[in-house]
């Protein structure tokens, strides 16, 4: 087996990790499995590219190469904006379909189909906007450069694992210490005593869905860098990122990272050994092992 | 005049045929509460199956046995069945939505398989040649849109009598008992375990016909046919219609493959050329949009089902947000 399988699934990992901790932090709050989130991992990439485009067309600077880098210094300003503009697409979302249910107080599968639905609309807003055509951020090509023991790596590869391992790092950090943290983790526990307690449950739902949206968009956007934007790249991302969080345990931030990691792995030594082909089968034989051998995940508690 | 009619015949056909598919669905879903996300994986199964048994002979994929049609369709019917008993013995204890992302990978994993494994579905160019009912009047496009339409509609017909008398014997009302409370159900020595799986392979069989049916209406299936879409367009029917209910899954079944035909037509006509396939986009996305509002404004769908309270509204103990009346683990499979 090349060596090389080991950045490439690094690579991938890291944006599975990502969205993960949105899966992850939906399902242990909310209780539902969120089948739209691969959509804010599109529309992230979509906003990105979007805002970047009108802010080079508009001024004409900004789109030079930014050092060893593929793209200008416009994109991580736009990167950021399409982490606000995605975490404002997600509490929108809560707003007009997740909400009315939980307050109808829908069986929670409801919610689940609710999700599909959302997931559908959502992408094929972006077909019928962006059309099919898989878009770049940059045209400029990158070689890749030998870094450790015949592994090549694109600058860009190397700028995203190091961008994930600060947000991950960060966003642990960020939960484990601060308020908002405890108070999700008082949620997830139990809803009603946590509202006894005077937490204020919307609140911690409401940061639910920055989290997970946001983090979506990074790695949308990486993902974009170092792939490329298609309307279908969250969809298809969408059974690793379960395959992840379940893997890791659900509600576990560090688990859905580690998980995120092991799906990306595992699907860049099947791309080695076995062929492209059946790459995407990897993330449901995961799953399934999981589910069968260990559903409460590495990290996970016993339910 | 012939033309509407023919075109009339065309259209009840294929509605009907997702009307099984959605019968079964039904019967995992709206009877047992079992949550299957994976229609497109078990249509496709036997579509393929029932496509393996009758066509003539292929060079470079195995098979066809070139058997009657009837053997190709009760094919199907066991072969998805044994897979979905498979698949649910594997995770039928799971919790609902652990159900639902399994399921749902295991359509992926079977278009997949569709699309790799050449020598059994023909990999991407599919199997064509798949013998259609009525092949003989094939030269009158109205008598075999008729006698098309006639095998379809007493095929479901025939699903949902067998159905509506499962519904009411003890099983399917056991399969109630279960989905509303399982608990209770379990306290009076009803397995649930035992029941679901066996609501979850009946309903898996019966999407297989389903798929089965409509490849030999279509002659011709690819992978690209079985892709989460169907799953969706199945999901959207059983909920317009009225989950629980089998005549409501037939009439979701007819009206959403109607909104569906009809917006793709009107879609035809009115873009420009060379946009076609992003207005056809839109279509996809005012279809979501109406999932989400049926589920908003009237999740019991259009017929509700009969005389039972339905599990998706009216549970009693609403907080603000919703979330603290489902402290806890409430949801199925944990206990």
């Amino acid at each position: 087996m090349n060596p090389q399988a080991l950045l490439d699934g690094l690579v991938a990992g890291s944006m599975i990790g990502l969205g993960a901790i949105g899966v992850t932090l939906t399902y242990s709050i909310m209780r539902f499995a969120n089948f739209a989130h691969g959509e804010f991992i599109s529309w992230g990439a979509y906003f990105a590219l979007s805002a970047a485009a009108a802010f080079v067309s508009t001024f004409g600077i900004g789109a030079e190469p930014l050092g060893p880098f593929s793209f200008g210094w416009v994109l991580p300003v736009a990167g950021l904006l399409s982490v606000v503009l995605t975490a404002l697409l997600a509490l929108a979302l809560d707003r007009i379909l997740f909400r009315p249910l939980r307050r109808h107080n829908s069986a929670m599968i409801i919610l689940v189909i609710a999700s599909f639905g959302a997931s559908i609309a959502l992408r094929s807003l972006l077909e019928f906007v962006f059309t099919n055509a898989p878009r770049y951020y940059s045209d400029s090509l990158q070689i890749s450069t030998p870094i450790f023991a015949g592994i090549r790596a694109t600058p860009d590869q190397l700028l995203m694992l190091g961008t994930t391992a600060v947000l991950v790092v960060g966003v642990h950090l960020l939960l484990t210490y601060s308020g908002t943290g405890r108070q999700m983790r008082a949620v997830s526990e139990n809803p009603a005593l946590a509202e006894v307690a005077g937490i204020d449950v919307a609140k911690v739902v409401r940061m639910v869905w920055i989290f997970g949206g946001g983090l979506a968009a990074a790695a949308g956007i990486m993902s974009g860098l170092v792939v490329q934007i298609r309307p279908y790249m969250g969809f298809d991302l969408l059974l690793p990122l379960f395959a992840a969080a379940i893997l890791g345990g659900i509600g576990s931030v560090p688990g859905a990272v580690v998980g995120g990691l092991f799906v990306g792995l595992c699907e860049a030594v099947t791309v080695q050994t076995v062929g492209a082909e059946w790459r995407q089968a990897v993330a449901f034989l995961i799953l399934a092992a999981v589910l069968v051998l260990r559903p409460n995940g590495i990290f996970g508690k016993k339910a | 005049m012939t033309d509407l009619l023919g075109y009339g015949c065309f259209f009840l056909t294929m509605a009907l045929t997702y009307a099984v598919m959605c019968l079964g669905l039904n019967v995992q879903w709206g009877q047992t509460g079992v949550f299957n996300v994976g229609v497109a994986g078990f249509v496709a199964i036997g579509a393929y199956t029932s496509a393996l048994l009758t066509t003539p002979e292929a060079a470079g994929r195995l098979g066809g046995f070139e058997l009657p049609i009837v053997v190709g369709w009760i094919g199907a019917f066991v072969v998805a069945g044994v897979l979905s008993a498979l698949v649910g013995w594997m995770t039928i204890r799971l919790r609902s939505d652990y159900l639902a992302i399994t399921t749902f990978g295991f359509a992926v994993a079977i278009q997949l398989a569709a699309l790799n494994l050449q020598g059994l579905t023909g990999g991407p160019f599919g199997v064509g040649f798949i013998p259609r009912p009525f092949n003989a009047y094939a030269g009158d496009p109205l008598a075999f849109g008729l006698s098309n339409l006639a095998v379809v509609a007493v095929l479901v017909v025939l699903v949902y009598a067998v159905l509506q008398q499962l519904t009411r014997s003890p099983w399917g009302r056991v399969l109630r008992a279960i989905r509303e409370d399982e608990t209770a159900a379990a306290s009076l020595g009803k397995n649930p375990t035992r029941f679901r799986l066996q609501a979850f392979a009946l309903g898996g069989a019966i999407m297989g016909l389903g798929g089965a049916v409509q490849a030999h209406f279509i002659g011709f299936i690819a992978p690209e046919n079985y892709v989460p879409m169907l799953t969706f367009q199945v999901w959207a029917m059983l909920i317009v219609g009225g989950s629980g209910n089998n005549r409501g899954a037939i009439l979701g079944a007819v009206l959403v493959w109607g909104i569906w035909a009809l917006s793709a037509a009107f879609i035809d006509v009115v873009s420009p050329a060379g946009q076609q396939a992003r207005a056809a986009a839109l279509q996809i996305v005012v279809i979501g949009v109406l999932l989400c509002i049926i589920l908003l404004l009237k999740p019991r769908g259009l017929i509700g089902e009969l005389s039972t309270v339905s599990r998706h509204i009216g549970e009693a103990g609403a907080s603000p947000d919703g979330l603290a009346a489902q402290s806890g683990p409430t949801e199925t499979g944990t206990s």
